[in-house]
């Protein structure tokens, strides 16, 4: 039985159980005794009492036996794996859990006489539509035929466990109902832990994404020392050969940074004075009807998803300046259509919402008195904004272009087409360059085998990418909020 | 206003009188800054219309395809020769379909089967999909063999491109991609009228394909619309409730500090680290297939949580604190006076927050190819499990073809996804009109 199948049931039991505890609870209340809860709440309860529990149990069972059963495979594989030709455990493992899986696809009689070599199991799998590696051998086959009839008993047992549990859990809720029972207070109190774990699952997001990329990053270090990550100057990781540890790859951090750091900074050139004499414009020039009109359409600018902008990079923008740039040097062109300029224009532009609505809404949280005082005295409205308006927005517009860079840095799809795939150090901006964030992409898409170095290191680049945009965002709140109390 | 008053000031004084010698370059310097302004705005404006016309200009052909109704003789001596489909299925299967419509086109044009060159140029003038239309055709009907049918058959891309206008034929013939021979034809099969422009259905049915005409977004589509339902029946509930907590029941202490601190950093944390997540969790620690929608859609949960709550939040704290005063006076619990007066009333702003984070989901590319949603996938996938793709992964799949027409493609692709992208916004901001109280 799938473990849908089971889910489904024991829903179906709760619900049930629902309607059951609701009507006799119903009937309970004759008039005599004043009823403490209204009858849905005993339904509620009877259903809470019997789905949890079993829920909860088929959960920690699935968990609990697939890594019973993944650990006695491993113990049963033979000793020379080590010298045969798959190279290690962990691969064998992995490819008699292939086999394993691909079982279910079997139906009773072709499980019966099931053929013991390797190759022609594979070939009888493949005509269901399940492909298995090449390189199998034959004493894989009966650890996973053990793995799967073991599987097969540890789900059916699952599933009897849980639906008892449903069922028993119908019989404790219903022998509860009375009509002083507290059914709305308990209801109520498993509703509130129900907000409670949702609201952590922000913080387990948090937790996963450090620990998840730190266990990897540590594996990866364990092949690749630190000191060359960070403070390597060439990125040449090879291909990983299943087996060979493909330890001989270079992997140096510092040309993928530079890159990272060089086209956000392109792009915040282009974003800053744009987006800031916009935002400026709007706050303190702008009628209301211009700004009613103008506002949502910059604003439209920050809806459109990041691969359009690296489409139009990519078929437009790039062409555009390398035709150009062959125009005016009157032969070959000199910008590259993928080229730090390229990428960083685009994602100047995709950045331009954000620095206009974060540094319009501090420059108009800025207090009406100071542009008062300020124009009282005579000076003009854009002495008013240079002398008075700007220097006291100053840390809010830092924070926000804090903010703004740490989007530039994090951000993927228009480098991934754009910028090119080249890691080089270069002080051109009319040549490509590559980011960290395209790195990742590179090494994790297509086939994979995942203890290279050459995967684990897009976890390396990702720990990194993440602790610098999390250093700049805290740093930023940090400024905006200070600010913020400053006025208020 | 300030404006105003400033030149009625000025014209009172009168010229003589002034003493200020720098007024002048004073208010130059205004007006500089005025158009600085102006000007940021114009560029921004630009490159947004920029954008969309270099979108729109490129794909809204990718909405027609170009078809020619050609009447094919479904040959028995050339698909079963040895007359064994009784016995043998797989002829069927097997037979040479493009030769039977190469013939057709050839009987139509007049041209002889000998002429070798001229055949090459025929073969590439129908698309090689004809090969799976006819080949389901017999399959399906055996009985048609021997008959001539009328089938209206994709025309090849570079023909398509080139019927479209696309293709610039003032360039020598040896640089173009179609050569005079196919042009002369294209013009008399399109006098006759066999062969015109049809709305492309095929863009949003078939699935992955190697050749730009029948390349779809089926398999995307479908692949989306999972996600987004995954991502809309975990965010919103798991939004709501951590909203309600954090909004009504939590007191400030520690550990609501954390969740609140951690929610803020979470919106801003690059998107492809979450990919990297979902890589680290769902696929190597719990073991779901790669390229799986139900991978995806838990991946863009995580992602889409922060703005839903930060919405959901705000939608609560406007409801006024007389409702809530209102319904403990009266005698509902916490539980109730949350559940059955605050939560209605803020339902159309969690809304609204809903769809622009759907919305944002939609967009988003990076987290999914490090789960391999870059695959290349025929077939519709029929439950989350399956591998499919989604509507952006599609779309830089596409980008990273090289031939013209899937340029083309690419574009369309684009426009659809805008319009998703614009219906949901636009649905957004009708909600919140039309809804939202101001109290």
């Amino acid at each position: 039985m799938s473990v849908l199948l089971v889910l489904l049931i024991v829903f179906g039991i709760g619900i049930v159980g629902f309607f059951i505890g609701r009507q006799r609870a119903s009937a309970r209340e004759t008039g005599e005794v004043k009823v403490h809860s209204r009858a849905y709440y005993h339904g509620w309860w009877v259903f809470l009492v019997s789905v949890l529990p079993a829920v909860l149990f088929i959960v920690l069972w699935s968990a609990g036996s697939s890594i019973y059963l993944e650990r006695s495979a491993q113990a049963s594989l033979p000793a020379q794996t080590a010298e045969s030709a798959v190279a290690s455990r962990g691969l064998a493992l992995s490819m008699v859990r292939g086999i394993a899986t691909g079982l279910d696809r079997l139906d009773a009689q072709e499980l019966q006489n099931l053929p013991q070599s390797y190759a022609d199991l594979r070939s009888l799998l493949g005509s269901k539509g399940v492909a298995l590696a090449s390189e199998g051998q034959d004493y894989m086959v009966p650890i996973a035929e053990r793995w799967h009839s073991q599987a097969a008993t540890a789900r059916t047992i699952g599933a009897g466990l849980a639906i008892a549990l449903a069922v028993a859990g119908v019989i404790f809720g219903l022998s509860g109902i009375h009509p002083r029972a507290r059914a709305r207070n308990n209801v109520e109190r498993i509703v509130l832990w129900g907000l409670l774990a949702a609201s952590t699952i922000a913080i387990l997001t948090t937790v996963g994404i450090i620990f998840s990329m730190l266990f990897q990053t540590i594996n990866f270090f364990s092949v690749v020392s630190p000191w060359n990550f960070f403070f390597g100057t060439v990125w040449d990781p090879r291909f990983a050969d299943a087996g060979s540890g493909g330890s001989q790859g270079q992997f140096g951090l510092i040309p993928l940074l530079a890159g990272t750091l060089y086209i956000a900074f392109v792009a915040m050139l282009f974003a800053v004075p744009v987006g800031l004499f916009a935002a400026i414009y709007m706050a303190e020039y702008a009628t209301p009807k211009v700004r009613a009109t103008v506002k949502p359409l910059l604003e439209i600018l920050a809806g459109i998803p990041t691969i359009v902008y690296g489409f139009f990079a990519l078929v437009t923008v790039g062409p555009f300046l390398r035709d150009l740039s062959a125009a005016i040097s009157g032969g070959g062109g000199f910008i590259m259509a993928q080229s730090v300029l390229t990428a960083g224009l685009v994602m100047g532009i995709m950045l331009i919402p954000f620095v206009s609505s974060l540094s319009d809404d501090i420059i108009t949280a800025v207090p009406r008195a100071m542009r008062d005082g300020s124009l009282g005295l005579g000076a003009t409205r854009s002495e008013t904004i240079k002398r008075v308006i700007l220097p006291a927005a100053l840390p809010g517009i830092v924070g926000a272009l804090l903010l703004t860079a740490s989007r530039a840095i994090g951000e993927t799809m228009i480098v991934v087409l754009a910028a090119g795939v080249a890691a080089r150090l270069t002080v051109n901006p009319f040549e490509a360059m590559t980011t960290i964030t395209v790195k990742i992409v590179n090494q994790l898409t297509g086939d994979l085998e995942f203890n290279s170095p050459q995967t684990l290191v897009a976890f390396a680049l990702g720990i990194t990418l993440f602790f610098l945009t999390l250093a700049m965002n805290i740093f930023a709140l940090y400024i905006v909020r200070k600010y913020r109390e400053q006025y208020e | 206003m300030t404006d105003a008053t400033f030149n009625s000031n000025v014209a009172a004084v009168g010229r003589p009188v002034r003493r200020d010698i720098g007024i002048k370059r004073r208010y130059a310097a205004e007006r500089r800054f005025r158009f600085y302004g102006v000007a940021a705005i114009a560029v921004g404006i630009f490159f947004l219309f920029a954008l969309l016309f270099s979108v729109i200009s490129n794909g809204y052909t990718a909405f027609w395809q170009t078809t020619i109704e050609l009447p094919v003789k479904l040959d028995e001596k050339l698909i079963d020769p040895s007359n064994q489909r009784a016995t043998n299925p797989n002829v069927l299967l097997t037979a040479n379909y493009p030769l039977l419509v190469r013939n057709a086109l050839a009987e139509k044009l007049g041209v002889s089967t000998t002429d070798r060159p001229a055949m090459r140029d025929l073969s590439k003038f129908v698309s090689d999909g004809v090969r799976n239309q006819l080949r389901e055709m017999v399959v399906a009907n055996p009985s048609l063999i021997g008959t001539t049918q009328t089938i209206p058959v994709l025309a090849g891309a570079d023909i398509d491109s080139a019927f479209k206008g696309q293709i610039n034929l003032d360039v020598d013939e040896a640089n173009r991609k179609v050569s005079n021979r196919q042009v002369a034809w294209m013009k008399e099969l399109a006098d006759e009228g066999v062969m015109r422009q049809k709305f492309n259905t095929g863009l949003f049915t078939y699935g992955a394909s190697s050749r730009p005409e029948t390349a779809g977004l089926g398999v995307a589509l479908v692949g989306s619309l999972y996600m987004m339902l995954i991502v809309l029946v975990l965010s919103l509930p798991i939004g709501v409730a951590a909203s309600i907590y954090l909004e009504e029941y939590a007191k400030k202490s520690r550990l609501t500090d954390i969740i609140e601190v951690n929610i803020n950093n979470l919106a801003a944390v690059p998107s492809i680290v979450f990919g990297l997540l979902g890589l680290a969790v769902f696929i190597n620690l719990v073991g779901l297939p790669r390229s799986a929608s139900l991978v995806g859609g838990l991946v863009l949960t995580l992602m889409t949580l922060p703005t839903v709550i930060i919405a959901t939040r705000a939608a609560l704290r406007a409801v006024p604190p007389s409702i809530r005063s209102a319904a403990l006076g009266i005698g509902a619990s916490k539980t109730q006076m949350v559940f059955h007066h605050v939560l209605p009333l803020a339902a159309p702003g969690i809304l609204t927050g809903t769809i622009i984070g759907l919305a944002q989901a939609l967009g988003e590319t990076a987290p999914l190819l490090l789960i391999g949603m870059v695959a290349f996938v025929v077939g519709y996938p029929t439950t989350p499990m399956d591998p499919a793709t989604a509507l952006p992964v599609q779309i830089y799949m596409w980008a990273n073809e090289a031939e013209r027409a899937f340029v083309e493609r690419t574009s369309g692709a684009i426009i659809v996804l805008l319009l998703f992208l614009a219906v949901m916004n636009i649905a957004a901001i009708i909600l919140r009109r039309r809804f939202e109280r101001r109290w």
